[in-house]
Formats: structure tokens, C-alpha cells, sequence
């Protein structure tokens, strides 16, 4: 079956989300291909979880540009869509001279970049914003904040949805053709689809989509960045991210305080080849802790819960300097794509901009129609763990669900499991109710409520235990039965 | 807010047994709260045998034996609130309980608090295991949870990193049950669960035991499909070019379990390092007057039946502080010396005998645990063997110790 | 002969220290109690061990019960006792203590549940 769309948009990360819901503010057919069960599984999903100020980008860059006007208007974007956010600042530590000259140059081009609210503190400013720092004064960037990348781009994509976007999970795009009438045929693992309009937000698989539109000669490297997450006592005691003095291509190993209330450490920076492997080496966990040790104490290996990965797709030149953001309309040679490449840090700030850049690149070669019924608003799941004592009481009164505690470090209720058991997106993995409620994100790393998540995961989708995937395409859970039978 | 005599924080079975023996000894007035389905905690799903041979000298099976609880609980009518998980706790002279159930949020306010809430397993993140994070990695009492509560089975070809007892009681219930256990790889050079069940789990079925082995990496981007193991040296190194691939879609983790004490810590009870559970004196009693701590939540114990003791002789000295008699102070501190890695009681009051549990840091034979105040010899302890999976007991009698000076344990 | 034994019959797991020659028992040292003695003369002539599995229950408040043995069979006849009770189905409700299957095979030790499961209708709604 071929379903016909206006537009195509290929890749369901923040970039593809927050594309989707600008696009359909106008009156559009929009689909969007995702390969996998989720959105955000990758670039989006797998990084800082900082909403940058925009002062580390070179003047006149489209990633400055873009980043600059995301912070100022995160905060409407967050009530907009109900996602956690929150503007708590940031630090870049310094020591030396040195340090003190490459943060007045950074303050310098963050003043260029139109970034407000920088300043230079010493030593007892410092330690009064963060009592624990290892430091000699810092630059301070007061609009800096955390977030949630799983809950923005949850957010991005269920409202798109709900303004009429349709969004298709393991989908792999394996070829795209033109035909006589000009309507792009592509092609997936899960069947043909044909679009007017083809967006190629394919994040890592930018340079494979690009070739299929017939954009060749990208260069794309994977810088793969490593963390480890710590315990939540340590939440409190980090007010806000406290970074190095960045290199010029690289941020160094940050420590960031999540807005949930964990530590993050990391990245290291590691070019690589290979896009799908988030493996992390112990050589890298042990290099994470010794440079976050020198900016912050209380980094323990007794107190890390868990570590990640993330790749970031950096377009380079033939002598490999990484470059700006590419966001294209090739008329000559995919009229109707719009091709976008090397879309890395700061994507996940950036997003919505980026989305309103490419909107307007469209209606550039046609006018669009405003779909009137659009709606910005977006609510997510209640969660209880973050309500005061009398919200939760109130909770529990209209809707006894709320008083059913499944996931006990992070106090995650039944209630809202089954909203996120039955999200718009029809994801139905163990993940997507993981990053949609934090359910198996504690301490105990699941061991007490992923039983009780997967037999709910059953009953409410109507599973056999076979059936039940932990993340993505052969991640089975379970084996099956210890007695078939009955 | 409802007023009670004591709340005990888990029905497990160090609660249980709490509340049946504060019920003998006249305290009525206790609720517990247990955020299961069901009281008897962890070992509802302990199907194996081997549990009562000290408490009730038989050997039973982990259901029964926290039936015998049960029993008594209904027999005394002992209330219990199930599918309540307490989110708060306020130590005061008077104590306040805060918990969910879908009746609402409720709150209590008791003379007394008896933390029982047990212990949770170490985790693979915690350990920093490296490598990819596919689906198939589960702790050894999440995979027991599966299959003797909700009748599913992990997987069929199977790795155990941990020789931990709950480690091998799975290698053992996986074969019984038509799994391929290929190896257990445990760290250190001898087996962390105790030596029976290295002969009745591992190697009644031929499963072998490699120690001073350890998982280098994972391997799977959606299913587990396989580990690197790679020997290690004395410092629990890995040894480059050892490194061995084994294929399997499931990896059982059996490295240890960690008390539940966010609660304690959160109320402002101080923790012991060593035993991550709380700091306690001879009675019991935490550094919040009023809270006490007994079971696995304020050390890890070996064997079940030394958590219903030790929660048994918890009750006495609670009944006690309920009753408004005043506790012993215990000014004198006992602290892990060499060779040991912990003790509790963490302090005494040096006037009367008390029962000091303990457990060696590395296996020794023929030796003794001595209890010294400076030079001076407290109590000694002969042992054949001693090893750290085994938690030993001593009777220390008040004789013996002058009230001035700190303890000190160790291993001669 | 001399031969090690880790007696599995309590936590102490005595190492018991054996001599046996062609036709007897020449010494037997090391265990705490009568009751390793008593072991490992069984190990040396016969092994013997104790399983505890579960069975399928129709129509409880859960999917299996817990059963063990009540007292030892033949070691090597572990595999076809599981295969027997792989066999069995119960239906609820079930109580701690029933004897599941008299006898098993024949080897003179009888199945009990270890737990109690309730039949559906009777009870609160998924007590597990």
C-alpha cells in the first residue's frame, strides 16, 4: 500500500519532531519515517541534556545563529509543551592565565553572537553558586538550562501528531526515487511511501539519505561522546553544569546536573566509523572520572548508576575541520528536498529554529496555507514523584492509579505507566515507557518494577511474553514461558 | 494523622518477625507497611530449600518459611497495610510516616519506627560494566522474579557473572528448567555464596565455576549475543590477552547486594560505609532515637534465619523504648579491624552481653576473630574456616569489657 | 581412598574429609554434626538430592505454585522427575502442604506445594 503525502520527513530524532509540528501549522499531509520503535533513540536522546547559551559558536554561524534564538525562547516552548525545563545556568571553570584569556575571548564572541548575561566570576562567586567547584573563577552564562531530551522530542512528536502528522516506527528508508509526476517515491523496510516533499533529518543517516536524494560528496564523521550517570544524592549538590575551558572544537568532560536530580559526566570526544555502536569501553569511564575529578569532588565509582553514549554526525571538509550546519534546497538535483546535514551540537537546542528555517525554505518555492485548527499546546503525563504532598493526595483522590507505586526509586505510579503504555505515538516498547516516566531509570536500575512493567506491557497491548521488546527490532525481553499450558 | 505505637517499614521478614515478637512481649499497637501485593518479601519467590534449620531446625522451603510469620501475624491479628509504599519519614520524639496506597496518602505518627526494608541488588551500571546495552541482562533476582512468580523464563543460553547464592540457586533452577548454563565467572579468587551451594547448584550439574574471572564487555545492539570474560589479576585487574568470547543471550548478574536505607538517609539516620545499613547500638537502635533497623536493610545476612533473630531481638529493646523505658547509652565504639569487613553493632554500652555479627573481608583458616579493647582481649573466636560469604555470630559477655575504652575486631 | 566432601545439608558446609577403600568406610572427619556424617555416607553409596520447581495452576491468582520434594531422590533421576512434573497441571485453588503427586516415579518421595494459590474468583483482584 502507498500512502501519498505532502511532505516526508525522514527521521523522528528532535530535529524531525520539531520539523513535523512547525510544518504542520500550515495545511499539510505530513509523515514522518523513523527506523526506530521510538523517537530520539539516537543523537537526540544521547548527550548533555544542556540547553546551550549560544556563545560557543563562531559569529554568523547558523549554529550560533539558531542556538542563540532557541534559549531565548525555550521557556515559552516548555509551558507550550509541558516538558521539563529549567534555566539554572552554567559554568566554565578556568585556573590559569590561560584559561582566564580563552574565557574573555568566549565571553567576547558570546557578546558577538547576541547572547545576554555572560559575565566573568572569581573565586567566591564561584563557590557561592557552586559550593564545591574546583576553580579559580569561571565564566557564568545565566541563560544556560537543562531539559529532558526524551520528553521535549516526546513532546514535539505527540503534538505534531495531535495537529494530524503521521509517524511510522521501524521504517527504514532503503531507497528513494523521482517519478513522471515528480512525486518522490520511497521506499522503506516496512513498504513504499510517495511525498511531494522529502526532509532529510536523518541525523547519523544524513549522508546515506543525502546520497539517495542524488546530494553526494558529503563527508560525515561520528564524534562518539561516553558518560556515566551518578546517583541522585548527588543532585543536590551541583546547582548547575560546570564545564573546562572548551578547546575550540571540543567542550571537554562536563559535569551537568540532570534535571531529574542525577549527574551526568561526560562526554569524551572519539571519532567513529561505525554509527550503531554505543559500547563504552573502560578505558573511557576511567578517563571520565579523572577529568571530572578535577573540576568537581564528589565523583565516586560507588555512586555511578549507569553509562551511555552518543554519536554526533559532524559534516567536515576535505581536510576535515568540522563545519556549520547544512540545511539545503537543491533545486539542480532534488528539487523539493530539503537536505539536512551534519546537524550535531547544538541540534537538541536548536531544534525549533532549525524547524521554522526549514518551513521557511519551503515556503520559499510554495505558499503554504495555515491549517487553522493547529494547536500549540501539548500536555505530558502528571508525575506524581515531582507533585507536592497535597498534589499527590489530590492525585490519588481522582484516580486511584496514582496511589499505586511501581518503580520505587523513581517513585514512578501506576498511573502513569498506562499513559505511557497508551501514548499517542503507539510506541510500545520497554524504552518508551522508561524514557516517557523514568520507570526503571533509579538506582536499582529496574530490578524491582521492570517485571511489573512487562506484565502490564502484556495485558495492556495484548502480548504474549515472546512478544515483549525491550528497545528496538530483536530486543526480545523474554524467551517465553517457564511452563506453556494453560 | 492516625496515631500509632510502632510502624514497621516492610513486610518482609525481618518485619514479620518484628511484629510477632513486639506483639508477645505486649505491644499491640503496631501497623506494618508493605508496598507488595502480598507480605513475606523476598522470599515469596525463594522456592528453593534450605530455609528454618537454625530458627525452626527444619529445612523449608523460602514460601513456607515466611508462612510460619504469617501465620502468627493472622493468629495475633497484627494489622498490615499491603501496596503501601512509604514515601517519607520524619524522626522527632515522635515519628512521622508518610505512604501511598490507592486509598490515598496517608500519614501516621508513631513512638517507634522499625526500618525493614530490606536489600536491592547491585546492578550492572553500578558495577560499570562496559560495553553495548542490549535487552538480556538481568539481575539474579530479577530472572528469579520472572520465572517462580510470573512464570516466564529469560532465556536459553546463559551466562552467570557472580557467584553470589542467589547467582548459583539460579544457575540451578535455569538447568532445572531446560536452560544452558555455561559457566558462572566470579572476580575474586573464591566463590562469594556459600560453599554448599557451589556444590549443589554449580557443581551437582557440571556447571563450572571460574574464579578470578570477570565480563570485560557486552556485546548485542538489540539482544545480548554474547560477553568477553577475561581473567584477573590479584588487584581485580583484567589481564590483556585473556580475553574470551562466550556466545549467550542472557547475562545474570550475581554481584552483591546493597541495604535500602534512601529512607534512613533521608530521615537523617547515619550510615555505615561498610555495611551501607545503618549505624546501630546493641539495641538496635539507630542514630534517630526512636528508629530501629534490623535485617537485611541494616546489613546483608547470609542465611534468612538470622534476619528473623536479629529482628526478634531488635523487638525487645523497641518494646522497651515503646514502653518509655529509657535504652542503655552506648558511648563505646566497635570498629572493623584487620581482616574484617564489618560488624554490627556499630556501638555498646559495654554493661551487657550482646551478640556481635560480622563478616571476614577474604577467606582465612584456622585462625581467630579477636575482640580487643587495646591490648586487651575481649573475646575470642576460633575458626577452621571463615569465609566473607558466611556471617558470623559471637557472643561477647559484659564481663569482659571495661566501659572506657572502644572495640576493635580482627582477624588473627 | 581420601576424598573432600562439602556437606550441603546446612550453611555450615563442613568440609568432611573421607578414606574409603574397596569394600568400606575406613574414616569419615571434619563435619559438625551427626548429620554430615550421615550425608556423606549416603554420597559415597548412593547421592541423593531434593528439588524444588514449580507447577502450572489453572484459575489462580497466579500463573505457577511452588513445589519441592519432601524427601531425597536418587541424584541422577533429577531430570526425569522435572519431566514428570513438567507434566502436572493444578487447578486452583491450592493450598501449602498439598501433595501434588504421591510418590513420584516411584522413587518413594512425594511433590507438596509450598505455597497457597488462590482461585481467581475467590480472591482480590492479581494478588501475587
Amino acid at each position: 500500500m502507498q500512502e501519498q503525502y505532502d511532505v516526508l520527513i525522514i527521521g523522528a530524532g528532535v530535529i524531525g519532531s520539531a520539523i513535523a509540528r512547525e510544518m504542520a501549522r500550515y495545511k499539510l499531509k505530513i509523515g514522518v519515517l523513523e527506523k526506530n520503535l521510538d523517537v530520539c533513540n539516537e543523537t537526540s536522546g544521547r548527550n548533555s541534556a544542556v540547553v546551550h547559551g549560544g556563545f560557543a559558536y563562531d559569529t554568523a554561524s547558523l549554529k550560533a545563529r539558531f542556538c542563540v534564538e532557541a534559549n531565548r525562547m525555550m521557556g515559552d516552548l516548555a509551558s507550550e509543551l509541558d516538558f521539563p525545563f529549567e534555566r539554572c545556568g552554567k559554568v566554565l571553570v578556568g585556573n590559569t592565565p590561560e584559561d582566564m584569556t580563552h574565557l574573555h575571548n568566549t565571553l567576547r564572541q558570546g557578546k558577538a553572537n547576541g547572547v545576554t548575561n555572560l559575565e566573568i566570576i572569581g573565586d567566591d562567586k564561584l563557590h557561592e553558586l557552586v559550593p564545591a567547584v574546583i576553580g579559580k573563577f569561571a565564566m557564568w552564562s545565566h541563560n544556560s538550562g537543562i531539559m529532558d531530551p526524551f520528553l521535549y522530542t516526546v513532546a514535539l512528536a505527540e503534538n505534531a501528531q495531535a495537529n494530524g502528522v503521521d509517524f511510522y516506527f521501524g521504517h527504514r528508508v532503503i531507497d528513494i526515487q523521482r517519478d513522471r509526476d515528480s512525486l518522490y517515491i520511497v521506499k522503506t523496510s516496512q513498504g513504499c511511501f510517495s511525498s511531494r516533499w522529502i526532509v532529510n533529518a536523518a541525523g547519523l543517516g544524513c549522508k546515506e539519505i543525502s546520497d539517495m536524494l542524488g546530494i553526494k560528496g558529503y563527508k560525515v564523521i561520528g564524534s562518539k561522546g561516553d558518560y556515566i550517570v551518578l546517583d541522585k544524592k548527588l543532585g543536590a549538590l551541583l546547582p548547575m553544569p560546570v564545564y573546562p575551558v572548551p578547546s575550540n572544537t571540543y567542550m571537554g568532560v562536563h559535569v551537568t546536573n540532570t534535571i531529574d536530580g542525577n549527574v551526568t559526566v561526560g562526554p569524551n570526544a572519539e571519532n567513529v566509523t561505525d554509527f550503531s555502536y554505543y559500547g563504552v569501553p573502560k578505558r573511557n569511564i576511567d578517563f571520565l572520572i579523572e577529568s571530572a575529578s578535577r573540576l568537581w569532588p564528589h565523583i565516586s565509582r560507588k555512586d555511578q548508576i549507569r553509562n551511555f553514549s552518543g554519536i554526533l554526525p559532524k559534516w567536515v571538509d576535505a581536510n576535515g575541520n568540522i563545519q556549520d550546519y547544512k540545511i539545503e534546497l537543491r533545486d539542480d538535483i532534488a528539487p523539493h528536498a530539503i537536505n539536512l546535514v551534519g546537524i550535531e551540537s547544538p541540534g537538541l537546542t536548536s531544534a525549533v529554529p532549525i524547524a521554522r528555517y526549514v518551513t521557511g525554505l519551503m515556503q520559499e518555492r510554495e505558499k503554504l496555507t495555515a491549517n487553522r485548527s493547529f494547536s500549540p499546546i501539548r500536555r505530558g503525563i502528571r508525575r506524581f514523584a515531582a507533585c507536592t504532598r497535597e498534589e499527590q493526595a489530590a492525585l490519588i483522590a481522582a484516580n486511584p492509579d496514582y496511589g499505586e507505586i511501581i518503580c520505587r526509586c523513581e517513585k514512578v505510579t501506576k498511573a502513569e505507566l498506562l499513559q505511557a503504555i497508551h501514548n499517542p505515538l503507539g510506541v510500545s516498547t520497554m524504552t518508551g515507557v522508561k524514557y516517557r516516566t523514568r520507570c526503571m531509570m533509579g538506582r536499582c536500575q529496574g530490578g524491582y518494577c521492570q517485571t511489573r512493567l512487562e506484565q502490564l506491557l502484556e495485558k495492556e497491548c495484548g502480548r504474549q511474553a515472546k512478544d515483549i521488546i525491550y528497545s528496538r527490532q530483536g530486543a526480545w525481553l523474554l524467551q517465553g514461558k517457564v511452563r506453556e499450558g494453560i | 494523622m492516625k496515631e500509632k505505637d510502632v510502624i514497621i517499614i516492610g513486610g518482609g521478614p525481618a518485619g514479620l518477625a518484628a511484629a510477632a515478637a513486639l506483639y508477645k512481649k505486649g505491644i499491640h499497637d503496631v501497623l506494618i507497611l508493605e508496598r507488595e501485593k502480598n507480605p513475606g518479601g523476598i522470599l515469596r519467590q525463594c522456592i528453593h530449600d534450605g530455609f528454618g534449620l537454625t530458627r525452626f531446625h527444619e529445612t523449608l522451603s523460602g514460601p513456607e518459611y515466611a508462612q510460619r510469620f504469617l501465620d502468627e501475624i493472622e493468629k495475633y491479628h497484627i494489622p498490615y497495610l499491603t501496596d503501601t509504599m512509604v514515601l517519607g519519614l520524619k524522626a522527632g520524639t515522635r515519628k512521622i510516616v508518610t505512604a501511598a496506597s490507592r486509598s490515598g496518602l496517608e500519614e501516621w505518627s508513631a513512638k517507634a519506627v522499625i526500618l525493614a526494608m530490606g536489600c536491592r541488588e547491585r546492578t550492572r551500571g553500578a558495577l560499570g560494566i562496559p560495553g553495548e546495552r542490549p535487552a538480556g541482562v538481568f539481575t539474579a533476582g530479577t530472572a528469579q522474579a520472572y520465572m517462580n512468580l510470573y512464570n516466564r523464563m529469560p532465556g536459553k543460553e546463559i551466562i552467570i557473572l557472580g557467584s553470589g547464592d542467589i547467582g548459583m540457586i539460579m544457575a540451578r533452577r535455569l538447568t532445572l528448567e531446560g536452560a544452558h548454563v555455561q559457566a558462572v565467572f566470579e572476580v575474586l579468587p573464591y566463590a562469594s555464596g556459600l560453599p554448599r551451594n557451589v556444590e549443589q547448584c554449580l557443581n551437582d550439574y557440571g556447571i563450572p565455576l571460574y574464579l578470578s574471572h570477570t565480563v570485560t564487555e557486552i556485546h548485542g545492539d538489540a539482544r545480548l549475543k554474547g560477553v568477553t570474560v577475561s581473567e584477573v589479576d590479584s588487584t581485580r585487574t583484567p589481564i590483556p590477552g585473556t580475553e574470551k568470547f562466550y556466545a549467550c543471550d542472557t547475562l545474570i548478574l550475581s554481584v552483591g547486594l546493597i541495604p535500602e536505607n534512601e529512607l534512613t538517609s533521608e530521615a537523617g539516620g547515619i550510615l555505615d560505609l561498610h555495611t551501607n545499613g545503618a549505624v546501630v547500638d546493641e539495641n538496635f537502635q539507630t542514630s534517630l532515637p526512636g528508629v530501629f533497623a534490623a535485617g537485611n536493610v541494616l546489613h546483608v545476612h547470609d542465611l534468612v534465619d538470622f534476619v528473623s533473630l536479629e529482628a526478634e531481638k531488635l523487638a525487645d529493646s523497641a518494646a522497651r523504648y515503646i514502653l518509655g523505658e529509657p535504652l542503655r547509652d552506648c558511648p563505646l565504639k566497635i570498629s572493623a579491624g584487620s581482616s574484617i569487613g564489618h560488624v554490627v553493632p556499630q556501638r555498646i554500652s559495654g554493661k551487657t552481653d550482646f551478640l556481635l555479627s560480622l563478616r571476614v573481608s577474604s577467606p582465612h583458616r584456622n585462625g581467630r576473630i579477636l575482640v580487643q579493647q587495646g591490648n586487651h582481649i575481649v573475646a575470642a573466636h576460633e575458626f577452621r574456616r571463615a569465609v566473607p560469604a558466611e556471617m558470623l555470630q559471637i557472643k561477647i559477655p559484659a564481663a569482659n569489657i571495661n566501659c572506657t575504652e572502644d572495640l576493635e575486631v580482627s582477624v588473627e | 581412598m581420601k576424598k573432600i566432601y562439602t556437606c550441603i545439608i546446612c550453611p555450615n558446609s563442613c568440609e568432611i574429609e573421607t578414606e574409603v577403600s574397596d569394600r568400606e568406610i575406613l574414616s569419615i572427619t571434619g563435619n559438625l554434626c551427626p548429620k554430615g556424617d550421615a550425608y556423606v555416607r549416603q554420597e559415597i553409596l548412593a547421592p541423593e538430592r531434593t528439588i524444588a520447581t514449580s507447577v502450572l495452576v489453572a484459575n489462580g491468582v497466579l500463573p505457577l505454585v511452588s513445589v519441592r520434594l519432601v524427601r531425597p531422590i536418587p541424584k541422577n533421576r533429577i531430570f526425569d522427575v522435572m519431566e514428570e512434573i513438567k507434566k502436572i497441571k493444578l487447578q486452583a485453588p491450592v493450598a501449602s502442604g498439598d501433595i501434588v503427586r504421591k510418590n513420584i516415579l516411584g522413587l518413594g518421595s512425594d511433590i507438596i506445594a509450598t505455597r497457597s494459590v488462590q482461585a481467581i474468583s475467590a480472591a482480590d483482584p492479581a494478588k501475587i
